[in-house]
């Protein structure tokens, strides 16, 4: 057996699934753990592992997709900018289908539109090399994980003189939503299932103040199902100890302080600044702005008229995203919001927390009531 | 989004190297990760390499593995 299929191995999953069962028959009372990251909702969502965790153990999905968070505004700002002329905007693909208030990146390529959809900053860089009479904007949104990769695009423009290249920064940091979700009342969690590609970026000494200061276990885990069930066992095994620290069960990529590179690019290209999330609102410095030093790279000093914002109506993602309702509980879900004709911004991507459930949970773990 | 592949890294230059994975390769930055030796697992996001995967770890979970399901069929 590849080391690989170890991870996803029948008997493993089971052998893990009869553990944490074990484990959490001891439990005096069911307890929700919350996963803070896209790729997880996926995985947790592919593997069915919903289904097949002990009953009292319930997961929730949080804040972790970076499209689904990326608020309406921003859309429509980057919308803007592709009606420009001289403007060539790059994105992830993802954000494309995303609905903004008059319609969407998609739309507004259809109307014309220099919209590309790149894999990486280095693909948007390549284009302004080809395209030196255009201005170049990147959509920089993403975690951690993502914006080292910004900053590294950034470092590459200045040092070449690549005068064209700007970015629009939408950067998230992981921290603050964490502070943001335990304070609030909304939604009791038990523990969190920590973002394995963050944490290679932070380090898993980033989180010990969930432990430290509001007695909330954690565990950073990897994607595939038996990292998760790993987790899962982790999480309940500090509940019934009583004693909430942050476990690192993905040793073989994440550090306990990160990767020190990738850091002091970050902090040389951006600083914190307070950023609105679709959901939880205004969050004070859970976001990456452009460092004035690099305000030549910083396209939302460009002046553009962007309409006032409107959501969707009818659409729950706000609640989805703190993990206070399932998808299901939304009217729209399945009835007018599919992942083809998507109305909000959690059944688009992959990652989106209601994509996820349309996919792969639409059927048989049922609509929580 | 956040999603990174190992892949293992074939050969380098200064900040640029070949990684392959199942036979496909791909250029990758190692601009955030210039630590990477040829021959090593890098994990790759956004076509950057973002760390190296330390083997030795790897192996270290999957013993745990194997000792949970070893302990789940009794004999
Ligand atoms: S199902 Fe659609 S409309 Fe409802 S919360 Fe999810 S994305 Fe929004």
């Amino acid at each position: 057996m590849k080391p690989s299929d170890a991870f996803s191995d029948r008997a493993t999953v089971e052998a893990l699934v009869s553990r944490a069962r074990e484990q959490a028959s001891r439990l005096d009372r069911p307890v929700t753990f919350m996963e803070v990251c896209g790729t997880h909702t996926h995985a947790i969502a592919a593997a069915g592992l919903r289904r097949l965790l002990p009953q009292k153990v319930r997961l929730i999905s949080g804040p972790g997709c970076p499209v689904c968070v990326t608020p309406v505004d921003y859309l429509d700002r980057a919308e803007a900018l592709a009606a420009l002329p001289d403007v060539i905007v790059c994105t992830f693909g993802d954000l494309v289908r995303v609905p903004s208030s008059c319609g969407s990146l998609e739309q507004a390529r259809a109307r014309g539109c220099d919209v590309r959809i790149v894999y990486s900053p280095r693909d948007a860089l390549a284009i302004a090399r080809e395209h030196p009479s255009k201005r170049i904007v990147f959509l920089a949104v993403g975690f951690e994980t993502t914006l080292p990769t910004v900053a590294a695009a950034l470092a590459e423009a200045e040092s070449e003189g690549i005068a064209t290249f700007q970015i629009l920064p939408g950067g998230k940091l992981i921290e603050p939503p964490l502070r943001a979700l335990v304070t609030d009342g909304d939604v009791q969690i038990d523990g969190f299932l920590l973002p394995g590609h963050v944490s290679v970026i932070i380090g898993s000494n980033a989180y010990t103040f969930l432990a430290e200061e509001f007695r909330v276990p954690g565990a950073v885990v990897g994607f595939t199902p038996a990292d998760i069930l790993l987790g899962v066992s982790e999480l309940v095994q500090q509940v019934l100890e009583r004693a909430p620290r942050v476990a690192n069960l993905y040793t073989r990529v994440v550090r306990p302080e990160g990767n020190r590179h990738a850091q002091e690019l970050i902090a040389r290209f951006f600083e914190p600044v307070d950023t609105r999330w679709r959901g939880l609102g205004e969050i004070p410095g859970s976001g990456l702005g452009v460092r004035a030093t690099w305000a030549h790279r910083d396209a939302s000093t460009i002046e553009v008229a962007v309409p006032e914002p409107r959501e969707p109506g009818g659409c729950r993602c706000g609640e989805v995203l703190k993990g206070v309702i399932e998808p299901p509980q939304c009217p729209l879900f399945d009835r007018g919001c599919t992942p083809d004709a998507p109305l909000g911004a959690c059944m688009v991507s992959s990652e989106g927390t209601c994509a996820a459930w349309y996919r792969h949970e639409r059927f048989g773990a049922g609509a929580a009531a | 989004m956040c999603l990174a592949i190992p892949m293992q890294l074939i050969e380098r230059s200064e900040w640029d190297g070949t990684a392959e994975l199942r036979g496909v390769q791909r250029q990758v930055s190692l601009m955030l990760c210039p630590e990477a030796q040829v021959g090593e697992y890098v994990l790759v996001h956004a076509g950057y390499a973002i760390t190296t995967v330390d083997v030795e770890e790897a192996r270290k979970t999957l013993e745990l593995l194997d000792e949970i399901v070893r302990e789940d069929i009794p004999e």
